[in-house]
């Protein structure tokens, strides 16, 4: 079976009322992975055994009536640590690696009885937008196995849109969740910075990491959220902030939501096909009673240099620990020391993530930390004070996901610059700590188009909200794969 | 030994290990003597996916540096990363607070033979230690991260010190104004207190300072001392022969009390410093401010105030009783229980230290109670027994016994009844006519005699004051006709 037709709420009704048990939930969903992943490669881990176990453990307990995620699979990217379950990061440094301890996240949604039934493929260390860096698998766009996924959650996101499983975990760094989301027709959550727990979440940078949900559905993604937001007393960035039940109270009705559009966010380097979806989608949400005005977020235009100065010199520490000293990878015949990093290191990243090293060493060196770090530390407070200006009037700001549809593999892999450029609307989103969504606004040559909804801090409701009318108005959800080729 | 014609600059970092229960970044519980590994989890290890936790009571602490040593407060911090590659340190960055240190611009004054001297602080800050790695003899290298995470506090003076007797004076200052706040056991010998040195020298009146040298491996004040000459001599006799000092890192021998190269420093290390992004930037309080300065205890110059001008001590003795905490606690509990100042300073000066020197132990690590000492020093005083008797009162106290019920169970009650003791003297009167009439001629000798008598018959029990007073009257009574 596959999950591209019915939502959670229904399938936690079909487990109360044991039309189906868990295990053969569990069991179908595994047959299908099995079935399907081959052409779309997007796990690197299926965890049969986990699966069956926990699966019997729900039937023997009972399906928790007040809990919509029990019983019911999900994915896990491969950059979040599971106790006993290989967690690569797709990366050779860590090919064989198997923790022993589970993340925050993984943890939560173990207690609300949500079932894991795999490890989700993706950029190496969470580097790059079209999952190619992995150093594993190429995985396909659910749409169009010629096209990439989007990245890095690629596999999360062509799991949940090749139904293989409802819904998955991703991390989103400078659009990690929200752009595979958009190339695959989903919805993709990026929460406020400090809303979810970054325990156990396999560090790319720090201050932009943020851990997200993607599913194919609106409600689906807010019950998610609600499960995992929260404080946790071992990620002292976590936010004590009151977490709502994000699914109650969605709503058509747009009345009094007022909304702003970016110009700079539908400028050059955006498609026409994008731009005129986008513009087709704002239409609609003015129908369903949201005002739309243009403004400005002036900063935009250094949004990408400086994150790419800040996210790298995080990544150039946070790396550091892969060192072949006590786990992972470690290079064989080393002279002595210093060769055993260098040739561990060598030996264990791939390129992307070495180019993104010696940029981050680069400029947090002492020669050139004010010339390079400081001052994109600078530009991430002018953007913060940009959006500030903008939420002091609005609900939200609309803009596209990204710049174009899914593209070819190998498109932009001669010129990083390029591929850096297509994070140009998402980058802004994690330097600001914001909460951003995407949604399927549409289709440009068969391919999804992602329309993006940013908000205030811990205005998560508010993106939901918009995202549910826009859903219920469009019904582009009931789009799959499948029915548009 | 200060070389004519050269004046010393010597500033010194000194490490000290907070006696926290748990880590500086995790939960992990700190101590000695744990089996390697034992003391660790996976923020220790590095592990892939973890956070730090910051320990709260580590930066209080560090807040209870600042405050002992004079120095402003850093109201709003962030933590920092040191970033370089070594096997005992896991994450390859070390937790640190470079740019916003907890203290900035404190003081210190040393008691040096020609008066008091006021070194500057220019700033102290909390930090994690290493693990350890060890190199085996089975040509493997290990790593214990048992220290890893273990909270610090590394306090940077001022180059104010210009001989190696003022960094010894300075080091005995700053191990005793931390001692008192109670954060660290200071103890060189355990690695609870390290001490780097930098030191250069230059001719008298040039305006700039000399090329410096950084001294490690100096494990006692004793080394630091002995080090500093060494390397002020080492330094003049370059310039002496025209030649220029490298700036160097050097180690302390302390077989041959020579300095020897570590290695030459022609670029500075780049530990790529920035603001650690899994922690929250802090901001302390002005209540947090005041709650800490509450729990601080007394320093050792208030406590040597109080003990002469309310308990009447001479400043010596408060000098003596305030060397240590231990010894100033358990002098102020002793007190408390009502003994007599001074008399228990006496016995802390005298006996006690006597006992520790003779078994080598700590005051901490003996039987000995403050209620106890004090309980013997009443026994004394209201006369139930003597100082002599005291002594093996005293030996009983050190194996933890209750001395009243040591004195009642050994019969060393003192005889201090007039009513009891005047029969004996009467006694002894009756035996020894001719005493009487020698003290009345004027032989001094005779009451020595008598009160000998008197003792010998009591056991020695008897209270000599109240013996010789009965005995003087007695002898008055009986004046020959």
């Amino acid at each position: 079976m596959d999950f591209l037709h019915t939502d959670l709420e229904t399938l936690h009704q079909q487990l109360v009322d044991k039309e189906i048990t868990a295990t053969e939930l569990v069991e179908a969903t595994l047959a299908n992975i099995d079935a399907t992943d081959p052409e779309y490669a997007a796990f690197l881990t299926v965890m049969k055994e986990e699966a069956l176990v926990a699966a019997k453990a729900q039937d023997e307990a009972g399906i928790d009536a007040d809990n919509v995620l029990s019983g019911i699979p999900y994915g896990i990217k491969d950059n979040i640590v599971t106790d006993g379950v290989k967690t690569t990061a797709a990366s050779r440094m860590l090919e064989n690696f198997v923790p022993i301890y589970d993340a925050t996240v993984v943890e939560k949604l173990r207690d609300a009885g949500a079932i894991g039934v795999g490890k989700l493929n993706m950029d190496e260390f969470a580097m790059g937008s079209t999952t190619e860096t992995s150093y594993f698998k190429k995985t396909k766009n659910a749409w169009n196995t010629a096209k990439v996924p989007g990245g890095s959650s690629g596999g999360s996101a062509a799991a949940v849109a090749s139904g293989q499983i409802p819904y998955a975990l991703g991390t989103d760094t400078g659009g990690s969740v929200r752009q595979p989301a958009a190339f695959n027709g989903l919805v993709g959550m990026k929460p406020t910075y400090g809303r979810i727990s970054r325990w156990g979440v396999i560090a790319f940078a720090s201050s932009f990491d943020q851990v997200g949900v993607l599913s194919r559905t609106v409600k689906d993604n807010a019950h998610v959220l609600s499960a995992l937001a929260g404080v946790d007393s071992k990620d002292q960035t976590s936010s004590e902030q009151v977490v709502p039940d994000f699914a109650a109270d969605l709503t058509t009705d747009l009345t009094g939501m007022k909304i702003a559009v970016p110009k700079e966010y539908l400028g050059r380097g955006v498609s026409e096909e994008v731009k005129a979806t986008i513009m087709a989608g704002l239409e609609t949400l003015k129908s369903l009673g949201a005002t739309v005005h243009e403004v400005s977020l002036p900063h935009t235009k250094y949004g990408v240099a400086a994150y790419y100065i800040l996210a790298s010199a995080e990544a150039s520490s946070n790396l550091q620990r892969f060192d072949g000293i006590r786990y992972g990878f470690r290079a064989e015949n080393v002279k002595n020391l210093d060769d055993l990093y260098v040739q561990t290191r060598s030996q264990g990243f791939g390129d992307e993530v070495k180019r993104r090293i010696m940029l981050g060493t680069y400029s947090l060196s002492a020669g050139s930390y004010d010339a390079f770090f400081k001052k994109a530390a600078q530009i991430r407070t002018l953007m913060i004070n940009d959006f500030k200006k903008v939420f002091a009037d609005y609900d939200l700001i609309v803009a596209p996901t990204a710049p174009n549809v899914a593209y070819d593999f190998g498109e932009n892999s001669d010129d990083p610059e390029i591929t850096y450029m297509n994070d140009v609307l998402t980058i802004p989103v994690n330097m600001a700590g914001l909460p951003g969504m995407s949604v399927n606004a549409g289709f440009a040559n068969d391919l999804p188009v992602g329309m993006q909804f940013i908000g205030d801090q811990f205005q998560e409701a508010k993106l939901y909200q918009a995202g549910y009318a826009f859903e219920q108005a469009t019904k582009l959800y009931e789009k799959t794969p499948g029915g548009a080729k | 030994m200060a070389v004519p014609n050269f004046e010393t600059t010597i500033g010194l970092e000194v490490h000290v290990e907070l006696k926290t229960n748990s880590k500086a970044m995790s939960p992990s519980p700190v101590g000695y003597g744990a089996e390697p590994n034992q003391n660790t989890n996976v923020i220790d290890w590095g592990y892939p996916g973890v956070l730090p936790q910051a320990n709260q009571g580590a930066l209080e602490y560090g807040m209870m540096a600042a405050t002992a040593l004079h120095a402003d407060i850093t109201r709003d911090l962030h933590w920092d990363r040191k970033n370089y590659f070594y096997p005992d340190n896991p994450k390859a960055y070390q937790i640190t607070q470079q740019q916003k240190p907890i203290g900035q611009k404190g003081w210190i004054d040393v008691e040096l033979e020609n008066g008091t001297k006021r070194i500057g602080i220019t700033e102290m800050h909390v930090e994690e230690d290493a693990g350890k790695n060890t190199h085996g003899t089975d040509g493997y290298s290990y790593v214990d991260l048992n220290r890893q995470g273990t909270p610090l506090i590394e306090i940077v003076s001022e180059p104010d010190m210009s001989t190696p007797d003022e960094a010894y004076a300075y080091l005995e200052a700053l191990r005793q104004a931390i001692q008192f706040t109670g954060i660290s056991d200071v103890k060189m010998q355990e690695g609870s207190m390290r001490v780097d040195a930098n030191i250069s020298i230059r001719p008298v009146g040039s305006k700039e300072y000399g090329t410096k040298v950084e001294l490690k491996n100096l494990n006692s004040f004793n080394y630091v001392r002995k080090g500093l000459a060494f390397e002020e001599d080492r330094q003049a006799k370059i310039y002496l022969a025209g030649g220029t000092i490298q700036q160097q890192t050097r180690r302390f021998d302390e077989t041959t009390g020579e300095t020897v190269l570590m290695r030459v420093k022609e670029t500075a290390d780049d530990y790529r410093y920035f603001p650690e992004p899994d922690l929250s930037p802090v901001h302390i309080s002005d209540e947090w401010v005041a709650k800490v300065a509450d729990a601080l205890p007394e320093s050792a110059p208030e406590r040597r105030k109080h003990y002469v001008e309310d308990l009447g001590l001479e400043p010596y003795d408060a000098k003596v009783l305030t060397q240590t905490l231990e010894m100033s606690n358990f002098f102020d509990a002793t007190v408390a229980a009502g003994a007599n100042p001074k008399r228990a300073a006496n016995y802390l000066m005298g006996d006690v230290n006597a006992y520790l020197n003779e078994k080598q132990v700590d005051l901490q690590d003996t039987a000995l109670t403050p209620d106890h000492l004090a309980e013997m020093i009443k026994l004394i005083d209201d006369g139930t027994i003597s100082t002599k008797m005291a002594k093996r009162v005293f030996t009983a106290i050190t194996k933890g016994e209750d001395p009243a019920e040591f004195v009642e169970a050994n019969g060393l009650k003192q005889m201090s009844d007039p009513a009891e003791l005047q029969p004996i003297i009467d006694e002894i009167l009756d035996n020894n006519e001719q005493s009487i009439i020698d003290f009345h001629n004027g032989k001094d000798r005779a009451v020595g005699f008598l009160v000998g008598q008197i003792m010998k018959a009591t056991k020695g029990n008897a209270n000599p004051g109240v013996v010789n007073q009965l005995l003087m009257t007695s002898l008055q009574d009986r004046k020959p006709e």
